[in-house]
């Protein structure tokens, strides 16, 4: 499947699991959270990665031995749930979290600019829509007012106005 | 200089939006985006579409307008308008009749006049409002403009909170001692306050609002230094965004957070969000604060001997001679922090208009006496009339002589035909009941300026459906479009209060039809004037010490009794 990472397009094999099924031999697989916080030992040894996805009822605390994960896939229902924006905000600044930060589910062009803003920096846009048309989202705006993930001043900290 | 200007950086911000928006549109005229993706990105940019048409709503931060803004509504109002626009209860003006694909056009005109729709409608932070008499108020503490733009820039596209559960409204005063911007009624109001030791900072509400569940809010903070302003905000609004309801768009906004967490837990939840990120970046700097502030500074005031007791002298002075002036005096001219001047509203509630229109040629002119008599400026009220805030005592003739002419010079300031009215069934999908007749024949009603003079300060507000865009819970006398069995009908609330004494108003009984509201109204009126202490006591202390009783019986008094229909309007 193609995804925008780090405002480029790449092709890329992660395969997200339906809760509770199970967990293949091989194959970077992003898994439901509670299967992670509960078989995360059994994973290892197996051949491929493994990624969480994050609901947006579900918080960032509550995802254990969260550095030991290259991925994780925060979870937008519709583009109007905005629990994913906070979500990703506390992961990056709050947990520190350095891994690949996905945007999955209802991904939309127009919303890009704020996830990357974030700390989203991979995006699964949503069946069908327009991946090469959606990269000059990333240049809606030259400018930001706040301090968020992608800068942790606000503008008027950043420049002498 | 008494407004913010841009610098090239604010300048940049709406150019790219306007680019941005033009974008948008064309995706969504091709068919690439769904209406359902576009709803929200027109949304966020003012507009919303009404029974006829779209809707733009165009920001007016904390109301304050220049002559050249003025210039270009007047001129928006005339090229992709009908010929006028509407003053809204957020300080902003709106338009009822433009194109979808003239709005790009539009907000290119906007963007050169240093203006924008951003966030005047959906789900994030709104247009911060502010007290209409900010600068200029005697009883002022200090100047919130300067913080309602450091607010403003926060708010404007701030990436974690675009799709909040529902929509986000902030007011600040520098008033504590009289809250001229609702803040009671915001999901966060800001006090400018001194606390015991004599320092200045910020007491916050949280949790309060109107829609179909009116809340008071509570005081969740009695004090924060200045510097913590934006993390206290940014703390309140990510508890909001992480937790409050999504699952229902009527119990969405952070006024049922905060009733259904309790208020204490509520506020312990802000202030563990923002022990962690009080001492971050987000802290406002002294040099950042000043860059803005300055932009505020008093206008050249001249060295004026103010007229011998104020408004009284120069009042006595008219009464004989020119009733007309004489009147307008007493109730649209108001005190000044400056000797020699004083400040003007321009009621834009004359009997033939629905309330808050203002014509093309209006704004056209109100910026020229703007120009001429205030310093180039103008506010818009949250009660949707215009003010002009700085114009000296020595002019005011003149500008009345203006203001008659432009049927801007209504003497009924806070009196009972200053109605706030929602647009109603005439234009609004939502409405049950149209609202500007309503108006229209109160005003036709109380067209004797003596006897509203007699009855004095009360507001009457309308709302055509509960979603109470009109603030009918929050007047003394409030009136609310229901859908009876098919067939508008209205209920009438008393006792609301949308000030220091906050109060929301209780539903009197049985609704009536479109003739028996205007009727009710005045009986309700006559019952005050029979029954109150004295002239000084207002319809509210009235209320409030005799309760619902005798109005109801006046209002009721040839009704046979029938079901009482009240549970309507909290449904």
């Amino acid at each position: 499947m193609r995804v925008i990472k780090d405002r480029k397009i790449v092709d890329d094999a992660w395969v997200l699991l339906a809760p509770d099924a199970p967990v293949p031999e091989a194959g970077d697989v992003i898994v439901h959270l509670e299967q992670w916080n509960t078989g995360r030992e059994s994973f290892s040894g197996r051949a491929g990665k493994i990624g969480v996805l994050l609901k947006s009822h579900e918080s960032p605390e509550q995802i254990q031995a969260l550095a030991q994960l290259p991925l994780i896939a925060i979870d937008f229902p519709s583009f109007t749930d905005g629990r994913g924006y906070s979500s990703a905000r506390l992961l990056r600044e709050r947990h520190a979290y350095r891994g690949e930060l996905r945007a999955v589910g209802d991904v939309l062009r127009d919303q890009l600019f704020y996830m990357e803003r974030c700390g989203l920096d991979s995006f699964a846009l949503k069946a069908g829509k327009d991946i090469e048309g959606a990269l000059s989202a990333f240049q809606d705006f030259s400018v930001t007012y706040q301090a968020a993930a992608d800068d942790q001043r606000p503008l008027f900290r950043r420049v002498n106005r | 200089m008494n407004q913010y200007q841009y610098d090239a950086y604010d300048q940049q911000i709406v150019e790219e939006r306007a680019r941005q928006f033009a974008g948008q549109v064309e995706r969504r005229v091709s068919g690439e985006m769904t209406e359902n993706e576009f709803k929200p990105v027109r949304l966020q940019n003012g507009l919303y579409m009404q029974l006829h048409a779209y809707m733009f709503r165009i920001a007016v931060p904390y109301g304050v307008l220049n002559s050249r803004q003025l210039r270009k509504l007047g001129y928006l109002a005339r090229t992709y308008d009908r010929g006028y626009g509407h003053l809204t209860t957020r300080q902003n003006v709106q338009f009822n009749w433009p194109k979808l694909e003239d709005i790009p056009r539009a907000l290119e005109h906007l963007a050169e006049v240093q203006m924008h729709a951003v966030q005047t409608s959906g789900n994030c932070i709104r247009n911060v409002t502010s007290d209409p008499f900010a600068g200029v108020a005697p009883d002022e503490l200090e100047d919130p403009r300067p913080y309602c733009e450091i607010l403003r820039q926060w708010s404007t596209f701030h990436p974690e909170f675009a799709f909040l559960p529902r929509k986000f409204k902030i007011a600040v005063t520098g008033t504590p001692g009289h809250d001229r911007a609702a803040i009671r009624y915001h999901d966060i109001g800001v006090r400018i306050v001194n606390n015991e030791a004599g320092e200045r900072g910020f007491e916050i509400w949280a949790g309060g609002g109107l829609g179909r569940t009116p809340v008071i809010g509570k005081p969740i903070r009695k004090f924060i230094e200045y510097e913590h302003l934006l993390s206290y905000c940014e703390a309140i609004l990510r508890v909001y965004n992480l937790y409050g309801r999504r699952d229902n768009k009527f119990k969405a906004r952070i006024k049922i957070l905060v009733n259904e967490l309790g208020t204490e837990p509520f506020r312990l939840a802000v202030e563990a969000e923002w022990a962690l990120i009080k001492d971050s970046a987000l802290k406002l700097t002294r040099a950042e604060y000043e860059r803005v502030a300055q932009h505020f500074q008093p206008p050249p005031y001249e060295k004026l001997a103010a007229a011998p007791g104020a408004g009284g002298a120069l009042l006595a002075a008219e009464l004989g001679r020119d009733r007309d002036y004489a009147r307008w005096l007493q109730r649209n001219v108001l005190p000044h922090k400056v000797p020699g001047y004083k400040t003007v509203v321009l009621t834009a509630k004359d009997k033939d208009t629905p309330p808050g229109d203002i014509s093309d040629t209006q704004f056209d002119a109100v910026a020229d006496l703007a120009d001429r008599y205030s310093f180039g400026r103008a506010v818009v009220m949250h009660t949707q009339n215009l003010v002009l805030t700085d114009v000296k005592e020595s002019d005011l003739r003149d500008l009345h002589q203006r203001l008659v002419e432009l049927d801007l010079a209504t003497p009924n300031h806070g009196l009972l035909t200053d109605q706030i009215c929602c647009p109603g069934l005439d234009y609004c999908a939502l409405a049950n009941a149209r609202s500007i007749p309503i108006s229209l024949e109160l005003n036709r009603r109380f067209d004797d300026l003596d006897y509203l003079n007699d009855v004095g300060p009360c507001s009457i507000k309308i709302s055509g459906c509960i979603n109470a865009c009109g603030h009918h819970h929050i007047a003394n006398i409030g009136i609310l479009g229901i859908n009876k069995h098919g067939a508008e009908a209205y209920q009438l609330t008393l006792g609301g209060n949308d000030s220091d004494s906050a109060s929301i108003g209780r539903i009197l009984g049985p609704s009536f039809d479109e003739h028996g509201i205007v009727d009710a109204v005045a009986q309700v009126i006559e019952t005050y004037l029979a029954l109150r202490l004295s002239d000084d006591e207002t319809f509210l202390e009235c209320y409030r010490r005799l309760g619902d009783k005798p109005f109801k019986a006046a209002v009721y008094k040839d009704a046979t009794p029938r079901d009482d229909d009240s549970e309507q309007a909290v449904a």
